[in-house]
């Protein structure tokens, strides 16, 4: 080991100490603040007397979390949606952001600006060479009652910029999926691609967009039928995520899509990973150096994502070791103990930018894997 | 261990995403085969049409005789394979150790692809009736009843999502290089075999790489292939068949539900027909859609099983290297179980008797693989669902029905081997468009002709006939 690298390592574990205080710290925080009767929602103060311990007197710390029975996201299905709504937030204005929905009742998520806080804190990672300050976006992703739609939209203002939309229901894409109806899915598909490269090749300056994998491929294809590409159009920065962003098709993506790697295409493409519950977790750069390895970490200490057993929930696997992913949600506006995504992936050692653990190879966990349609939109 | 690479228009891409083909056995990793992803599928048939461009300036003629020169080389050279080279007697050890089908029966489908290939100028003469080839380069011609005719090809390539539990099938795309159109390929999980030394095959043969893409991987690269392939063959089970019924672009094969019938003059004889009746429901380890899964007739069905049971009953596993295997294995986790489960459910039904039960236990579950044992059933009646089952091994039910309700009974099938000199029941048979291939007289349904089209005839799939007209003046003036 070289003395720089033992000095990088005294850096990293002094970080991920301290990163670990804070996270201890916050949690007793938010502790007081979601099961105090002043401040907490009606939903948890509820809850908190089916426990057999007393969150505001015996969480000292994140371990501790381990004590609340594990988030079943069945809690979230039908209302009433105040329920959730913090009462030291009750007179502020407030968003309701569905998952699911395809068939019966949705799950529902309120939020006041934690969306707006995440996507700002996002905001912070984006390079502004390739993501420049005042450029107007194009959120080409699902509409209708998500979070994404509208994160996307604050993340171009705060930027600066103005975002522009389409009309994407992903509902009605799983329903064709489920049916078989691919010729009108394939229509369904090009006629959000048509909305975006009408979008696009209007004369709105558009520089930055999010997409997920699947419509991203298919607007490159789209505008290279039209002789033309993403970089040509103007794009140089892309923010997409999904469990299909694989390190293949980030591969094909970079090598194929976007004319190579950003200093020499001129197009900046970062994964992300996250959902409606907790939030938005970033990438390490991704480069055929490491190929195109993808790496997330969550955006501490308002959410943590860990690596557990396939058996105990409650085991964090070795770091490499293969396990699946549990979230927990710290906000003032979200209080989620621990939620087992339908995800896996591989637990990878903390780094300096992000001195926690994160989570690579992220793929839809093998348990439920057949029965869950991904990648829809 | 080969590290085999998908192949884009002839040349090798080495995936990041890789998957682990291993002994059936063993578990012993045997290749490691690079996945193709949906969207560099989709971006590589935009170029489709530069393969037939570059076969269209062979002559037909020529490229037969690549291909004869491509049966040796796929039969007994030794070629390249992805990172390495592969004898024949590797691909056979390779292919069964995959699959799980006896090294001898890899062999036997080696020979059969091979004598394809090297039959390929009569299989075209036959398929086309005839037809002058160069017409299929140029167009148009004269055929010589003074008409001008014109068969425009379809796609510029043939697309194939091919399977891995039946070597057997690769015969159906061979024809497509000759007729000058490329090859898009998706090979199955298990079987890349075939399909990566016969393109080796046809490349040493002199056939340019370039007309070639071979993309495995998964559900979303086999899509790929058929939403980006004007025309192309999948091959699965009965839900994929009807997913693709009336889909022009899309040639399904499926369950073949082939069948023997019986007809009342010659039933009294049966035990004549033994030999032909057992071949074609065990023969190939059963996992055909040629392989007979029905045989009817309106008496001595009880004995006619008890012969067949007697017959096949006793076979037992043996070693896939072993000549004498007549079995081969189910090599995807809980498969053969869930079949057995399904059989189980089956015999419940009144009326429905297993005649193989004697002969000791069907089942045979191994740490890492299992095999089902012949099963004869009988069935005294169409009515039961038993009498509507194929599976991948040697399983036929002997079904007791009325001669005049064979037709309105059997339902779909592959291939009918009719055994009768009845003429009426013969008109009937010929008439049936719910029968495909039919035999007359003992033939195993198992024997193919291959001068003879199979599902459909592969011309009319990838050429129409169509009008075309030319002013006199004109005429052969055309470039």
């Amino acid at each position: 080991m070289n003395p720089a690298d033992g000095v990088i390592a005294d850096d990293l574990a002094s970080r991920h100490l301290a990163a670990r205080e804070q996270l201890d710290a916050h949690t007793v925080e938010m502790m007081g603040w979601h099961f105090h009767e002043s401040t907490a929602c009606p939903f948890w103060l509820e809850k908190k007397s089916t426990l057999k311990f007393d969150p505001l007197r015996d969480i000292r710390g994140f371990e501790d979390l381990k004590k609340f029975p594990l988030f079943e996201d069945d809690w979230l299905r039908g209302g009433p949606v105040r329920r959730w709504v913090p009462q030291a937030l009750a007179d502020k204005p407030t968003y309701v952001f569905e998952t699911g929905g395809t068939t019966g009742i949705p799950k529902s998520r309120v939020v006041i600006d934690d969306f707006r806080i995440d996507y700002e804190l996002f905001s912070d990672t984006l390079p502004d060479q390739y993501f420049p300050r005042g450029a107007n976006w194009l959120m080409l992703g699902p509409s209708g009652p998500r979070r994404l739609r509208l994160a996307v939209e604050h993340l171009a203002q705060y930027r600066g910029g103005i975002c522009f939309c389409i009309d994407l229901d992903p509902r009605w894409v799983i329903k064709l999926i489920k049916l078989g109806w691919m010729e009108h899915l394939n229509a369904y598909k090009k006629h959000c691609i048509d909305q975006a490269i009408t979008i696009l090749t209007a004369g709105h300056d558009i520089r930055c967009m999010f997409a997920t994998p699947k419509l991203l491929e298919a607007l490159a294809l789209g505008l290279e039928e039209r002789d033309t590409s993403i970089p040509a159009v103007g794009i140089t920065g892309i923010f997409s995520g999904g469990t299909e962003f694989t390190p293949q098709w980030t591969r094909y993506a970079v090598e194929e899509l976007l004319g190579g790697p950003p200093e020499v295409g001129g197009v900046y493409m970062t994964p992300t990973y996250g959902n409606t519950l907790m939030g938005l977790a970033c990438s390490r750069p991704v480069t055929a150096a490491e190929k195109y390895k993808i790496t997330y970490y969550a955006p501490q200490p308002r959410a943590v994502v860990e690596v557990v057993s396939f058996d105990d929930p409650l085991q964090v696997v070795d770091y490499g070791a293969t396990g699946r992913v549990k979230l927990t949600t710290l906000t003032r506006e979200f209080f989620v103990p621990g939620f087992l995504e339908r995800d896996e992936g591989e637990r990878e050692r903390p780094y300096l930018t992000y001195p926690w653990d994160g989570i690579s190879g992220v793929r839809p966990y093998h348990g439920v894997a057949a029965q869950t349609t991904v990648g829809v939109y | 261990m080969l590290n085999l690479p998908v192949l884009r228009w002839g040349k090798p891409y080495e995936s990041l995403e890789v998957d682990e083909v291993v002994h059936f056995s063993t578990g012993e990793p045997i290749a490691k085969v690079s996945q193709a992803n949906g969207g560099i599928i989709q971006r590589d048939l935009r170029k489709a049409q530069a393969a037939r461009d570059c076969l269209c300036r062979i002559p037909i003629r020529e490229l037969i005789a690549r291909v004869q020169q491509a049966a040796d080389l796929y039969e007994h050279g030794t070629l390249p394979l992805g990172d390495g080279t592969q004898t024949p007697a590797e691909f056979v050890h390779q292919q069964s150790a995959s699959t799980g089908l006896p090294e001898h029966m890899c062999r036997a489908n080696m020979t059969k692809n091979s004598f394809v290939l090297r039959h390929m100028d009569q299989i075209l003469d036959c398929l086309t009736r005839g037809l002058d080839l160069d017409i299929l380069t140029r167009g148009y011609g004269q055929e010589g009843r003074g008409v001008l005719v014109s068969y425009q090809a379809q796609s510029p390539v043939l697309g194939a999502v091919l399977p891995s539990n039946s070597p057997g099938v690769h015969t159906l795309w061979l024809p497509a290089i000759p007729l000058q159109l490329g090859l898009v390929l998706k090979p199955g999980p298990q079987e890349p075999w075939t399909p990566f030394r016969m393109v080796a095959a046809f490349v040493a043969a002199g056939v340019p790489s370039e007309v070639f893409a071979l993309y495995p991987g998964g559900p979303e690269a086999g899509a790929a292939v058929l939403s980006g392939v004007p025309r192309a063959m999948i091959f699965g089970g009965q839900p994929t068949v009807d997913q693709y019924r009336g889909n022009p672009r899309v040639q399904a094969h499926g369950p073949g539900f082939s069948k023997i019938l019986l007809g009342d003059d010659v039933v009294d004889r049966w035990e004549d027909y033994v030999d032909v009746m057992a071949e074609s429901v065990h023969i190939n380890s059963g996992r055909g859609c040629i392989n007979c899964s029905g045989i009817w007739a309106s008496r001595h069905t009880q004995e006619i099983a008890q012969a067949l049971a007697e017959r096949l009953g006793p076979i037992d596993v043996l070693p896939p290297t072993d000549p004498a295997a007549g079995l081969a294995a189910f090599t995807v986790p809980g498969v053969a179980k869930a079949v057995w489960g399904m059989i189980e459910a089956d015999l419940q039904t009144p009326g429905v008797t297993d005649m193989t039960g004697p002969y000791g236990p069907r089942l045979v579950e191994q740490p890492r693989c299992a095999y089902l044992r012949p099963m004869i059933v009988h069935s005294d009646s169409p009515e039961p669902e038993v009498t509507r089952r194929e599976y991948m091994f040697p399983f036929a039910t002997v079904v007791r029905c009325p001669q005049e309700q064979f037709l309105a009974k059997i339902g779909p099938t592959l291939v009918c081997t009719a055994i009768t000199r009845n003429r009426s029941l013969i008109r009937q048979l010929t008439d049936a468009v719910h029968i495909d291939r039919l035999n007359i007289g003992p033939l195993p349904t198992t024997k193919l002709n291959w001068l003879q089209p199979h599902e459909g005839n592969i011309i009319d799939f990838l050429f129409r006939s169509r009008a075309y007209q030319a002013a006199d003046e004109f005429l052969g003036e055309a470039p």
